[in-house]
Formats: C-alpha cells, sequence, structure tokens
C-alpha cells in the first residue's frame, strides 16, 4: 500500500517555527525542580511494601530468631534458600533457645524477592528489606551466608520474645529447665 | 491385623469363628480373636480392627496393633450399639428381619472394646466429631505448640489429627505447665516432656517386647510426667524404637535430631546389612547424603522394629575416605589411576592366561545375591577356591542374628561358599604361602587379618581386590576396584531364614564407584564373550533359574518384603 505524503503548509516548511517550540520545551525544563539522582551516592529511597532482599533479624536480646525449620528452604520457588540445621551437639550456652541454624544461605543470584520466606516465616525471622541493588564481582560472593545475613538484617522489636517468656514462665514454676537435666545417663 | 473371611453372600450363617458387624452401616466380619502381639494368645477382636478392616481409619494415639492395648488417649471414641435382646435373650427383630439396635447411651473406645454380632459403630456421627475435638483440646493444653522447632512435625499424629478433627483456635488463656526439656534418657535418646502426651507406647514397647522395664510416669495430674528410674539409663539394644513409635516429638533420636526436616528425605525401601536377620529398612536421604534407617513393617522379619546398632550403622557410606578411583599398581611400584574398562580388560587377560586351579577368591558375605551367583561364575570359570569369611556375634532373641554377616544363606545357596563359612581359608591361605594360588581376588574383607599377610600377598601374580573403605588389603592391591555400599545399588539378600528380600538403591556412589555386580558382569562377559544379563532384573530370574530352592522366583515376584525360601540342604 502507498500512503500519500502529506503536502506540507507554508508555516511548515519555514522549519524555524517547530525548532523553537522544541526549545521552549527543553528551556522549560532547566527551570522545573530536577527528577535525576546522584546514584549511587544518592539513593531511591523505595516505597513502603517494597519487596527487597531478604535478610535474618535477631531480637533485642541478639538472639537469632530463626528456629532453622526449614520451611522458608522448602517454600522457596527457585530454591534459592539452603539452611544446615545444627546436629545434635547444638551449643548448650545459648540458654533456653533449642534450636538455630548452624549455616544459613541465600542465594542472591536466585532469590526472585518473591517474599514466600516472610510470609511462611512462623517465628517472624526473616524478612524481605528495602535492598534493591544487590551486586558482586563472583558468584559466589552473591551466596549470602548467616553472618551476612543477620549483619544486614539488624534488630527486629519483637513483641512476643518467645524464648525469654518461655524462661520465664519455667522458673516461675520452678522447672529447670535448662540445662539438659540428666537422669543419669553414663554414656554421653 | 485379623484376617477378614469375606462372608457377604450369606450373613444368615457366619462361620464359627467370625463375627459380623456393621461400620458405618457397611457389613464386615472380623474373626472372633486375634494374637495378642504380645503374649501371643488369642483375644477377642476390638472394634478398631473392625473399622479398619472395613477401610475406616478411628485416629488413636495409645492404640498401636503391635503392642498391648491401654486405652488411654481416648482419641479411639467412637459411638455404637448393639442388638435389642427380648426377655427370652433372643435378639429382637425389626418388621424387615433385621436386628433391631439399642445405641450405647455412652461412647467406647474402640482400641478396647470387643466386638460382639450384630453390633453397630458409628465413627462419623456429631458425636464423635465434638468427642474427638475434645480430646484434642484437652491433648493441647500443656502442649507447647512448637512445630517449627519439634524434630516430629511433619510426621506427627497430633500434626495431622489436629489439622483432621480439631479445633482452629485455643482457648486456654492460663499459663501452660512447664516441664522438664531436653532431658537425656540414655547414650541414644532424648525426651522433651512437654511434648509428651502420655499415651505410654514406649514403656508397653520396652517392657513388653524390649524386656527391659525402664521408663514410667511419675508425678500426678497435668504434672504426670515420663521418665526413667533415677541412676538407670535407658539403654538397651532397643531405644531408638520408642522414638519412632512416639506419636509425638517427645522422644526424639539424638543421632537424627535436629539434623534435617522429614519433608525433605527421599525414602528408599532398603535392608539392613548389620546382621543376618535381614531387618526391612526406610533409608531417608537428602542430596545423595543418607540421613536415617527407620524400621520398615515386615510381619515375617522384623514386625516393625529394627535394633538400635544397625540402625545407627549408615554413617561409613558418606564417609570422606571412600574408594572412589580404579587403581592399577604395578610391579615396579608405580601407582595408575585408571578407567573401567581398561583395568577389566587387562584382569580377564590376566585370568585368561591364569593356570586353572591358581586362582582364588574370597568374597564377603556382606555381598548380594546377584554378586554371588556371578562370583560363583568367575570361579567355575577360572576353578578357583572360593570362601566368605564368617562373622560371629552374641545375638538376642529378639531381632539380632549371631551372623553378622547379612548374606552368608545367599552365599550358600548360590554355590559360592557351599560348605561352613571359613572352612577353605586355611587352606587358601596355604596355597598363597607355598605359592599354589597365584592369583586371589579379594571382594569386601580385608584377608591381612585372615591369614594372608603382606609377605604371602609379595608371592602372588595379581591381589584383584574390590571393596568400599579403604583397609590393609585394599593398600597392597594390584587391582583396586572401588565397590558400591548397599544403599548405592539394587540387589537382594537371603536371611538366615532363607527370606529373599530386595533392596533399592538410596543414593548415588562416590566417584568411579560402581556397583559389583556391574563390573562383575562385564568381566565376565569379557571372559566368556557371553552378554546376557546386564540388568539387576535379568541377573535375579537368571540366578532364580540356577538355585533350586529358589525355582520359579522373579525379581517382581518377590515385592517388597521378599519370598521366604528352602534353606533345606539340596
Amino acid at each position: 500500500m502507498i500512503v500519500k505524503r502529506k503536502a506540507l503548509s507554508f508555516w511548515e516548511r519555514l522549519y524555524l517555527p517547530a525548532l523553537l517550540s522544541g526549545l521552549k520545551v527543553t528551556i522549560g525544563h532547566f527551570f522545573r525542580k530536577s527528577v535525576t539522582m546522584q546514584y549511587p551516592e544518592e539513593k531511591w529511597v523505595v516505597p513502603e511494601g517494597y519487596r527487597g532482599a531478604p535478610y535474618l533479624v535477631k531480637d533485642q536480646e541478639d538472639r537469632t530468631k530463626c528456629v532453622s525449620c526449614q520451611l522458608c528452604e522448602f517454600v522457596c520457588p527457585p530454591k534459592a534458600i539452603m539452611i544446615t540445621p545444627p546436629g545434635p551437639a547444638s551449643a548448650p550456652e545459648t540458654g533456653n533457645v533449642e534450636k538455630a541454624p548452624l549455616e544459613f544461605e541465600i542465594n542472591m543470584l536466585r532469590c526472585i524477592f518473591c517474599g514466600y520466606c516472610q510470609e511462611v516465616c512462623p517465628e517472624e525471622a526473616i524478612f524481605l528489606m528495602k535492598d534493591y541493588s544487590l551486586t558482586g564481582t563472583s558468584r559466589a560472593e552473591m551466596i549470602y551466608d548467616k553472618e551476612k545475613l543477620l549483619a544486614l538484617g539488624g534488630v527486629h522489636q519483637d513483641s512476643i520474645q518467645k524464648w525469654k517468656r518461655k524462661q520465664d514462665e519455667a522458673e516461675i514454676q520452678g522447672v529447670g529447665a535448662h540445662p539438659v537435666v540428666n537422669h543419669g545417663s553414663t554414656d554421653k | 491385623m485379623p484376617s477378614a473371611s469375606q462372608n457377604e453372600t450369606e450373613p444368615s450363617v457366619p462361620p464359627p469363628n467370625t463375627i459380623s458387624l456393621k461400620v458405618n452401616g457397611r457389613d464386615v466380619s472380623v474373626s472372633k480373636t486375634f494374637q495378642d502381639p504380645v503374649s501371643k494368645c488369642p483375644i477377642p477382636t476390638t472394634m478398631i480392627q473392625a473399622c479398619s478392616v472395613a477401610g475406616i481409619e478411628v485416629p488413636h494415639y495409645c492404640y498401636h496393633p503391635k503392642l498391648s492395648v491401654a486405652g488411654n488417649c481416648r482419641m479411639c471414641l467412637v459411638e455404637f450399639g448393639t442388638p435389642a435382646m427380648g426377655p427370652d435373650r433372643k435378639p429382637i427383630l425389626n418388621p424387615d428381619g433385621s436386628f433391631r439396635i439399642t445405641k450405647s447411651p455412652r461412647p467406647a473406645i474402640a482400641c478396647a472394646t470387643p466386638v460382639s454380632p450384630g453390633m453397630e459403630i458409628y465413627t462419623d456421627t456429631p458425636g464423635v466429631k465434638q468427642m474427638r475435638e475434645s480430646v484434642l483440646e484437652f491433648l493441647l493444653i500443656n502442649h507447647p505448640l512448637d512445630c517449627p522447632i519439634c524434630d516430629q512435625a511433619g510426621e506427627c499424629k497430633l500434626q495431622e489429627y489436629s489439622v483432621e478433627f480439631g479445633q482452629a483456635n485455643s482457648r486456654f488463656v492460663e499459663k501452660k505447665v512447664h516441664k522438664p526439656k531436653q532431658v537425656d534418657l540414655g547414650p541414644r535418646i532424648m525426651l522433651d516432656d512437654e511434648r509428651c502426651i502420655l499415651c505410654t507406647r514406649c514403656i508397653r514397647f520396652s517392657r513388653d517386647l524390649a524386656g527391659d522395664d525402664a521408663l514410667g510416669i511419675v508425678n500426678r495430674g497435668s504434672y504426670n510426667t515420663l521418665s526413667n528410674f533415677p541412676g538407670k539409663p535407658f539403654d538397651n539394644n532397643y531405644t531408638l524404637n520408642t522414638a519412632d513409635i512416639c506419636p509425638v516429638g517427645a522422644l526424639t533420636s539424638k543421632d537424627f535430631r535436629f539434623q534435617m526436616r522429614v519433608w525433605f528425605l527421599k525414602e528408599t525401601k532398603s535392608l539392613c546389612t548389620s546382621c543376618g536377620t535381614g531387618c526391612n529398612i526406610l533409608i531417608g536421604s537428602r542430596e545423595d547424603k543418607v540421613f536415617r534407617y527407620v524400621p520398615r513393617e515386615n510381619d515375617d522379619v522384623n514386625s516393625c522394629w529394627m535394633c538400635d546398632e544397625g540402625r545407627l550403622n549408615y554413617k561409613w557410606i558418606g564417609r570422606g575416605d571412600r574408594l572412589d578411583s580404579v587403581v592399577v599398581r604395578r610391579k615396579n611400584k608405580k601407582i595408575e589411576t585408571t578407567g573401567w574398562s581398561s583395568v577389566l580388560t587387562e584382569i580377564s587377560q590376566h585370568l585368561t592366561s591364569a593356570p586353572k586351579g591358581s586362582v582364588s577368591i574370597i568374597a564377603s558375605a556382606r555381598q548380594t545375591n546377584e554378586e554371588f551367583l556371578l562370583l560363583a561364575a568367575l570361579a567355575k570359570q577360572c576353578e578357583a577356591l572360593t570362601d566368605t569369611i564368617p562373622r560371629t556375634g552374641p545375638g538376642d532373641n529378639f531381632l539380632v542374628s549371631p551372623d553378622q554377616n547379612p548374606n552368608t544363606m545367599g552365599a550358600r545357596l548360590t554355590g559360592f561358599a557351599k560348605g561352613i563359612p571359613g572352612e577353605n581359608l586355611q587352606a587358601i591361605a596355604e596355597g598363597v604361602r607355598i605359592g599354589k594360588i597365584k592369583t586371589l581376588i579379594v571382594f569386601g574383607e580385608d584377608v591381612t587379618e585372615h591369614g594372608i599377610d603382606a609377605d604371602a600377598v609379595a608371592k602372588l601374580d595379581a591381589l584383584i581386590v574390590s571393596d568400599i573403605l579403604p583397609n590393609a588389603t585394599t593398600k597392597l592391591a594390584d587391582f583396586l576396584l572401588p565397590g558400591c555400599a548397599h544403599a548405592e545399588k539394587r540387589g537382594t539378600f537371603t536371611n538366615v531364614k532363607g527370606r529373599v528380600q530386595k533392596f533399592m538403591k538410596a543414593v548415588e556412589p562416590p566417584g568411579d564407584a560402581r556397583p559389583e555386580w556391574e563390573f562383575l558382569h562385564d568381566l565376565l562377559s569379557k571372559l566368556s564373550g557371553k552378554t546376557d544379563c546386564s540388568t539387576i532384573e535379568s541377573l535375579f530370574n537368571q540366578l532364580a533359574e540356577n538355585v533350586p530352592s529358589m525355582k520359579g522366583l522373579t525379581w517382581a515376584s518377590l515385592g517388597d518384603s521378599g519370598v521366604t525360601v528352602s534353606i533345606e540342604p539340596d
């Protein structure tokens, strides 16, 4: 099909008026508020509810909230989370905290920021924070380990404080819940 | 479970030893008695068994088909009715000729109430539903509800029934009673008293079946606590079965505790190889790592149980020093790592050139039936003297057999070692020493501990060794062929009572290691030129043809629980 070219009017054929109207827009922008950010020195503050990188949190008493129930590992669609639960010799010095992860890795290259881990967590131990620009110079660097995740996650102001409450209740009832009650096992 | 003799065509004339009744309106007939799992005496059939025959599962905690009945959890409450009796002690009939049923005003626990003729059991009435809900509410009153931490989560009856029969919300606002946690009951068992629902399964198992009356309940009311006797650890050889039968997360295995959530584990049907009993097991593995063994029910072998020693004997499978490459040690002490096809060609050339009678084979009675068939064929080809190495232990009168090899019977039935295990060992050692035997083939044993030391080995032309873990013999081997653990291959074992059972592959072998039957088959086909039976199924079917007592068996017909064959010497 051949489209017939529309004939230009005299005013249009003058060329300069169109150029000037374009320049008007350009000059107008000089006097508006700037929308450009000096990234990365200046960073965009994401809105509430934004799903950024998932990190682990601690409670006010510096306890790792994660109990390595592995539900996030189970629910994670791209299988980005890998948890090594504690062995039987899990540290007795952690008070009445029965279980915590020995290692907790999130492969941020795999993570799709869906938020299922936060949704499934029964302990409120993992949150999608507002970090959106995750960079690294190698694949290995993009696998965040427990230390890194906890450092990035910070402290969660926990209103329940499960372990503390359990300890207090047990103490009031005079049950020496911890340390391990030994009923005379000889072989340890 | 008593076998129901189906008799639905003529309900008017039931056989004398069966009882006809109705479960939720469905006619079933069950035998009057069944064998008590503990005393082995006949005892009356109960409602829970009748329901099970009718295909209806009644939720239960304390009841276990292999234990005595306690009737304390009340979870199996059902409603029922019995035929109304006239003054003449004859059932009153409805106009249509059926029994007139009087519904019992009270419910009854299905696990401990015997069935009677004409009885009607109702398990789906609003009353039953309400009772289950209330029983669960009581059980959960002092339960910590910490499923994320609890090791039982995923295989917990409390979790399952709460979802199925419980109510969504707790009405309990008071403080929960706290009980001791992380109680060290014994070397292998950890107890959490807060999670215990006091079903006493563990107490009954230890007392009645393991013969070690070690556990009991102390304190009263809501302070009821499971405990062992002070100063007496719970350390018999069957303690870990209590962790299996514990319906909640109170008793846990120290070995498996917190290692892996159960829903990640792949379950593979396999066999325990720690003794000649051949307990049926499930291997729980994830990403080629074995995490645990649990017993698999087989009433002809191990019922629902297995010993702790066998259960914990799995750690060597993933050990770091596993043999994982084919190694050839040249006469000039040069060590070469090579591939399977070149090493098998070299071995077959060596065996072809070896004079008849100068070859001897010592194989472990831990090899499978199929491997023994191939080894016997190899021995016939080379006219070799063969033997296995006996391994005996104390045994007990429950499950552990004095024969600690899993397949001594297989070695005998396949004709690899027909006589008493170990009877030819002296002759082989002597033959090696005087230089009569120039080639020694060893499968899965350390012969340096059985009279063939390094000096004797030095006199050999070739020492061909296949093994899983390094030992003194593998260090001396001229040809070292890395083999597979039972969890890494398929095959069959024959237990001490002649039960032929198959096992499946759970994990991948490390490195270049290959199942022994595979490379034995390749070696034999190089030697004889025949290439039949290249699969484990066809190999087993060939085995069944060759062994008189296994005539007619096929890989498929073995099923999951195996078949018992005659072990009488032919």
